[in-house]
């Protein structure tokens, strides 16, 4: 018995005293970046590290800029490998970063996770190179002031955007006895009579199918594209204050409790692509899609509605850009390879391969041939130019989550006013939007 | 006795420096126990409990007194001690509170469900003689699966359109269980008791294993019918095992997480599924405020240890 008491306390204190050595270990700070180590690792070349996406068109994209860089520079190869699997990429990149194993570039980085990474001291401001700004706003123009972050630093090369347009399935219209060819979806009200006729004539039983989830994110794919159709390009916050607590946001949502309490779209989510499964008549999504709905869907395009009829409306952007880990030890390169595979060469080779859009300003008239050969993709050129991205502020993800909460809450469950959500929303949003 | 002793009494120095010589091993002895080769034999367990129990625990609960963020390796912040703030945050969050109560309503339904239908299948099934590997396989196979790929399945059976509805007919509940606010998280609950009443009953086999067949033909001998047989020699006979089911069925519910994020769309309809684990995935990795996360996860901590108490407490009876 007294063997067993004795024994527990050893293992007692063994444990005390691992513990205690790990909180000694926290307690402690490693030295700091110095400035100096940090310019000289923006000029230092050599081997580095890159992650791509795992969406297969991207992935032969990635293979074959990597084989053209290493065949020119064999002494800075790239080494390059699929964002490892997880939850979202942005999980895996931020363990990566604290880890200290993060890549060089990450060609997938999602601007809504800028902010964080930065503050996590994950980032290398691109500015930090001696033709950084430049560059970027050679290739990007003023679209790229978006990305800026509050320290007035740029810590993302912009570099694809999807932006999100109505689909619609033609041979659905068509069975409702709509006019498939000029559809009447010009504007908020004829989308919601469109969706109605839709779904009493029988054609489908959910006009549209957007996802009903908590994540932080499906605001992109529901609220965001109409509020930035609504509102010339507003985004969610400007100067550091909530923008949607207004007359059009309120529209947007009213909008889509209507769809909801009618039934119209569906409050369950759907495991699969409803639009490419012929379940829902109408989708918003990107110029990734033409390719997925290849084959399965009589799709049409148009630009997302807006308050009233427009021939100039914003919507999403849905981007996904480049960015620089402070574990990269060769940062010289990895900015040389930024550039290379955001060249005119590789952008057009991305735009040919994956039919996402590159962000560059002189995107229509760079490729001609490009886009009179495949017309589909003319309407996602020309609404590249007028794309509303995530503010870029901190807690962003906490904004976005605390949006979709009041969401779900009032316009897709119904369970507290319009304006009360967007309210306490607001808020909360200009309270997170405020700390640093 | 030793043979010293035996030998007669010794006198002076000399018995003096015999007693010490004699207690330095025995000393050592003592510290390294009775079987010091069993300490090496469970060093391997000790070290991995330590490593990835009790340090991360240890670490969490640093963390949930301190303003923290997860860093890159080399960058100094400031992680200033912030005593209760992250707890107050944590437990005046009306989403946490609903969390809370979301799990209540969860373990109440799952717990005694997982308890009592284990332990009556358990007793069949132990009865049964022919096909017994058949119905043992059968009820640990959705235990096994993949949650990803048995979430679709139930989907399939409760969504909108699925099964279920179908043979509700006008009956079915509107709006449809995995949307309806009440019916969300006991459908959580039931699915969840279904998954993992195969490993629960397997469980109980074991321990129905040890109740010797005399007491219940003594019983049938004395008149006692099945339902008397089972509640007094099967019910008792497997008490122990009914405090482990009880408690692993606590522990796991209280730490849901796949369900909700799968079946209800992230804690849906509304939160009304929300899980705790669910927001400290939330806060703590997607948000990247991992005090916060891990004050919560204190939180949890606790309320499983004092909950698992009352249970053993209640369960357990007078058995030590």
């Amino acid at each position: 018995m007294k063997h067993g008491k004795f024994g527990s306390r050893v293992l007692s204190l063994t444990a005390i005293a691992v513990i205690g050595a790990g909180l000694a270990a926290c307690g402690g700070g490693a030295s700091s970046n110095t400035a100096s180590g940090a310019s000289s690792a923006t000029t230092a070349k050599g081997p580095i590290k890159i992650w791509y996406s795992n969406n297969e068109f991207e992935v032969k994209w990635g293979k074959d800029m990597v084989a053209s860089w290493n065949a020119a520079h064999p002494d800075q190869p790239i080494d390059a490998q699929e964002i490892p699997a997880g939850k979202t990429s942005e999980e895996v990149i931020g363990a990566a970063i604290t880890a200290g194993n993060a890549p060089c570039l990450v060609f997938n980085t999602a601007p809504v996770a800028v902010p964080q990474f930065q503050k996590q001291g994950g980032l290398v401001p691109l500015d930090s190179f001696p033709d950084g700004a430049q560059y970027i706003k050679d290739r990007t123009g003023d679209l790229a002031n978006q990305y800026k972050s509050s320290d007035g630093k740029m810590y993302q090369l912009p570099w694809k955007s999807n932006p999100v347009v109505l689909f619609y399935n033609k041979d659905l219209f068509a069975k409702a006895g709509l006019d498939p060819a000029n559809p009447k979806l010009g504007t908020q009200q004829e989308f919601l009579d469109t969706a109605r006729t839709l779904v009493k004539s029988g054609a489908t039983q959910t006009a549209i199918w957007p996802s009903p989830t908590s994540d932080f994110y499906q605001p992109w794919f529901d609220f965001y594209p109409f509020y930035a159709a609504s509102t010339q390009g507003t985004q969610l916050l400007k100067d550091g204050k909530s923008t949607f607590d207004s007359d059009q946001g309120k529209q947007v949502a009213t909008m889509f409790q209507t769809l909801y309490k009618e039934n119209l779209a569906s409050k369950e989510a759907y495991k699969g692509d409803s639009f490419a499964d012929g379940k829902s008549a109408m989708a918003l999504a990107g110029p990734w899609a033409i390719d997925a709905y290849k084959g399965k869907v009589n799709w049409g395009t148009v630009p997302v509605p807006g308050t009233q009829a427009q021939t100039d409306g914003s919507t999403f952007s849905d981007a996904k850009n480049i960015a620089m880990y402070s574990a990269c030890k060769n940062q010289g390169t990895a900015w040389e390879v930024m550039k290379f595979a955001t060249s005119k060469e590789q952008d057009g080779k991305l735009l040919s391969g994956t039919g996402q859009m590159p962000m560059r300003k002189d995107l229509t008239t760079a490729y001609p041939d490009y886009f009179n050969q495949n017309p589909a993709y003319k309407t996602f050129a020309d609404q590249a130019a007028r794309t509303v991205e995530v503010p870029n502020v901190s807690n962003s993800v906490q904004i976005w989550q605390t949006f979709r909460d009041a969401w779900s809450k009032s316009v897709i469950f119904g369970n507290q006013s319009i304006d009360d959500a967007f309210k306490g929303a607001s808020d909360k949003i200009n309270q997170l939007a405020a700390q640093k | 006795m030793s043979l010293r002793s035996a030998g007669g009494p010794a006198t002076g120095d000399t018995a003096g420096r015999t007693v010490d010589q004699r207690q330095a091993p025995r000393k050592r002895k003592n510290f390294l126990g009775r079987q010091p080769l069993g300490l090496l034999f469970s060093a391997p367990y000790v070290i991995f409990v330590l490593g990835v129990l009790a340090y991360p625990l240890g670490y969490a609960v640093y963390i949930s007194f301190h303003q923290f963020f997860f860093t890159a390796p080399g960058v100094q912040v400031d992680r200033p001690f912030v005593g209760l703030d992250n707890y107050i945050t944590v437990l005046s969050d009306p989403e946490v509170q609903r969390s809370f109560a979301n799990i209540g309503v969860f373990l109440v339904i799952n717990v005694p469900l997982t308890v009592g239908l284990s332990l009556v299948l358990a007793n069949a099934l132990n009865r049964v003689t022919r096909l017994k590997t058949f119905f043992r396989v059968s009820y640990y196979v959705p235990y096994v699966t993949a949650s990803v790929a048995v979430v679709g399945v139930w989907l399939f059976l409760f969504q909108q359109n699925g099964l279920v509805n179908a043979i509700l007919g006008p009956l079915a509940p509107n709006p449809s269980w995995l949307t309806n606010s009440w019916l969300a998280m006991p459908t959580v609950a039931l699915y969840v008791t279904w998954k993992q009443l195969g490993f629960f009953i397997l469980l109980y086999l074991a321990a129905l294993q040890n109740i010797p067949d005399e007491l219940y033909e003594s019983a049938s001998m004395d008149g006692g019918n099945k339902w008397i047989q089972f509640w007094n020699i099967t019910v008792p006979g497997v008490r122990s095992a009914s405090v482990l089911v009880t408690l692993l069925a606590t522990i796991t519910g209280a730490n849901l997480f796949t369900e909700p994020y799968l079946l209800t769309g992230g804690g849906g309809p509304d939160g009304a599924s929300t899980s705790p684990v669910f927001l400290m995935y939330q806060k703590g990795i997607l948000q990247g405020n991992p005090d916060v996360a891990a004050a919560l996860g204190v939180v949890l901590v606790i309320g499983v240890l004092l909950i698992a108490l009352i249970q053993k407490r209640l369960v357990g009876g007078k058995e030590d």
